[in-house]
């Protein structure tokens, strides 16, 4: 069931290269493909450099006449972005560190340890991939209420914890890991917290890298949970911030296109630099679940 | 699922295995919990409390300062089946699940077709499909609501450069619900593309040579191995795509706010609005509580049958 079982050595070198037809008529369709779906960042890069007046022209122009920074200078300096980028940037660390440490424990603890109640514990949580986060928006606010975290860091980060679905992938994933390592890792005196961190987490790298890429992007993406549990501009994620933006540029679209492009910079860049993890993580924890 | 678990059953303590612990019958028992402790600790206060307190609510005309708390009954639930809104915001979902579902399976398909490959134009291609699926809700409303604008959006601006009437597209109530899918399927259809690129890339190359030294062409080739070989892809692909779909509402919340008229206003929509602006604690609640059973009905419907058709494959 692991990517280890899967017959890579045997990958034989591309015999026929000619090109044929329907090989060059795939090859055009798939570039236009391509254009399409870049053309809406395309388009909001363009915008975004355009004086303003530009940008509302009756018949559309392309590319700016004279391509300026002005937007992007005004929305950093008038708005709180840089605010809302740290606030991302602390939430989506911490939801991913505390995901990881604390899948990877219960994962450990449902394949590898018995003790009473496991089986319907496992089964509980199981059942709990089911729940959409987005059912428990109004009682979860309430308890959010209770305990005092509303508007802090710590009550937008500790529900989006909860993923079970991380629990199942990693626990198949352990499942499948032989017994021999940590057999020998406990000949040697290894305790099993020590085993955990010590030969678990290292033989599981590609997966856990995966895990945590789609734990990131889900937590600097995710947009209703941030968004009930903060009024206070200054705790507002990017993408609840940015919601806001529309209402209070007006028509100035060369500017609210500059905080989109400034918004979406930072995940296509990290999806560029890790695109191989992404796209193997998705075959890894697509496929099993 | 858990074919393995209950034959491994012991921890990892065959016969020749020294067993340094067997002086501590406590821990040897007991010891497993502390692993899952912190998981469970986390999904009891954050999942299981509101599941429960969710429907304990539903009995009780809560408000959101929890100041009235009077016992209601079914109330709250009779209200439910009564609210023309209930329906016709679920229908919305529905209408939206059905309209989205099949170009975010079908164009999948096709991307991953066409970006199976290597090289610089593998990488340019994979890049282009997905990038979008990495952006946060707001940062692809921003664009499209610009896409979209009359005037000087770029839709209406090749409309009417092509000489066609220009059409304002999120305020009017038979085009708001199709451009919020366009959207859609631009923005996600990228992570179903991954799923079936992962599936293509499976399937051994001898299968192909086998297939090629037997003369078969590349069409042959595409319908007799390709896609009967991502059948279980595609069940997984249409399972996971319909519950996603179900819980749209960021995109329509930040595009057209469910209007015009509410002629796009999604079940989860009018959850929000009954808990966080009406402050009808107890009825948003109960109404949680129906799209959680229209969910778990889908969910469970599409498994049946996906696995059905896994075993026939």
């Amino acid at each position: 069931m692991t990517t280890a079982t899967l017959p890579v050595a045997t990958r034989t070198p591309r015999r026929r290269q000619q090109w044929t037809f329907p090989k060059a008529a795939s090859a055009v369709g798939a570039v236009i493909l391509a254009v399409i779906w870049l053309i809406p960042l395309l388009w909001a890069l363009d915008t975004s450099l355009k004086p303003e007046p530009e940008t509302t022209r009756a018949p559309i122009t392309w590319l700016p006449e004279a391509p300026t920074t002005g937007a992007y200078r005004s929305v950093i300096e008038q708005g709180d972005l840089l605010r809302w980028f740290l606030n991302s940037t602390v939430v989506s660390v911490l939801v991913t560190a505390l995901t990881l440490v604390v899948s990877v424990l219960a994962a450990y603890g449902f394949s590898r340890t018995t003790f009473p109640g496991r089986r319907v514990l496992f089964g509980l949580i199981i059942a709990g991939i089911l729940v959409p986060p987005q059912v428990l928006i109004v009682p979860l606010f309430q308890e959010m209420t209770g305990l005092g975290l509303v508007d802090t860091y710590w009550g937008i980060v500790l529900p989006q914890v909860v993923a079970p679905v991380m629990v199942f992938v990693l626990k198949k994933f352990f499942d499948g890991i032989s017994r021999d390592y940590e057999d020998a890792a406990r000949v040697d005196g290894a305790s099993r917290w020590r085993i955990v961190w010590s030969v678990m987490v290292p033989m599981s790298r590609p997966i856990l890298v995966a895990v945590g890429i789609f734990t990131f992007i889900g937590a600097w993406n995710n947009f209703l949970w941030p968004f009930i549990v903060t009024t206070d501009p200054s705790m507002m994620t990017i993408p609840v911030g940015l919601a806001n933006v529309q209402g209070s540029y007006g028509l100035r679209y060369a500017q609210i296109m500059a905080s989109a492009v400034l918004g979406g910079l930072p995940l296509l860049i990290v999806y560029a630099l890790f695109q191989r993890h992404v796209v193997r993580g998705v075959g890894d924890a697509g496929i099993k679940g | 699922m858990a074919v393995e678990t209950p034959s491994r059953l012991t921890t990892g303590t065959p016969p020749a295995a020294a067993k340094p612990e067997t002086g501590q019958p406590w821990k040897e028992r007991w010891g497993g919990l502390f692993f899952v402790a912190p998981f469970l600790l986390l999904f009891a206060l954050f999942m299981l409390w509101p599941i429960v307190s969710g429907l304990w609510n539903s009995f009780f005309n809560t408000s959101l300062a929890g100041v009235k708390h009077e016992f209601l009954g079914l109330q709250n639930w009779r209200d439910l089946f009564g609210d023309p809104a209930v329906w016709s915001s679920l229908k919305n979902t529905l209408v939206f699940t059905a309209m989205s579902t099949p170009p975010l399976v079908i164009i999948a398909l096709v991307m991953a077709l066409l970006a199976n490959r290597r090289g610089v134009l593998g990488w340019l291609l994979r890049f282009a499909y997905f990038a979008p699926f990495v952006l946060p809700a707001t940062v692809v409303t921003l664009i499209w609501v610009w896409i979209y604008q009359p005037g000087f959006g770029l839709v209406n601006g090749l409309l009417t450069a092509g000489g066609f009437a220009e059409i304002d597209w999120l305020n009017t109530e038979n085009r708001a619900m199709l451009a919020v899918v366009i959207t859609t399927v631009w923005w996600t259809v990228g992570f179903n593309f991954l799923l079936y690129l992962a599936a293509l890339q499976g399937i051994p190359a001898q299968v192909y040579e086998a297939a090629a030294i037997d003369g078969a062409n590349g069409r042959q080739q595409l319908f007799r191995i390709t896609l009967p070989l991502l059948g279980r892809t595609t069940g997984l692909i249409i399972v996971l795509q319909l519950v996603a779909s179900l819980k749209i509402f960021d995109q329509i919340y930040l595009m057209t706010n469910g209007g015009p008229n509410y002629a796009t206003r999604p079940i989860i929509q009018y959850i929000y609005e009954s808990g966080f602006t009406s402050y009808r604690i107890g009825y948003a609640s109960a109404i949680s509580y129906l799209f959680f059973a229209v969910i778990v009905i889908v969910a469970v419907a599409q498994f049946k049958l996906f696995s059905g058709r896994g075993e026939d494959a």
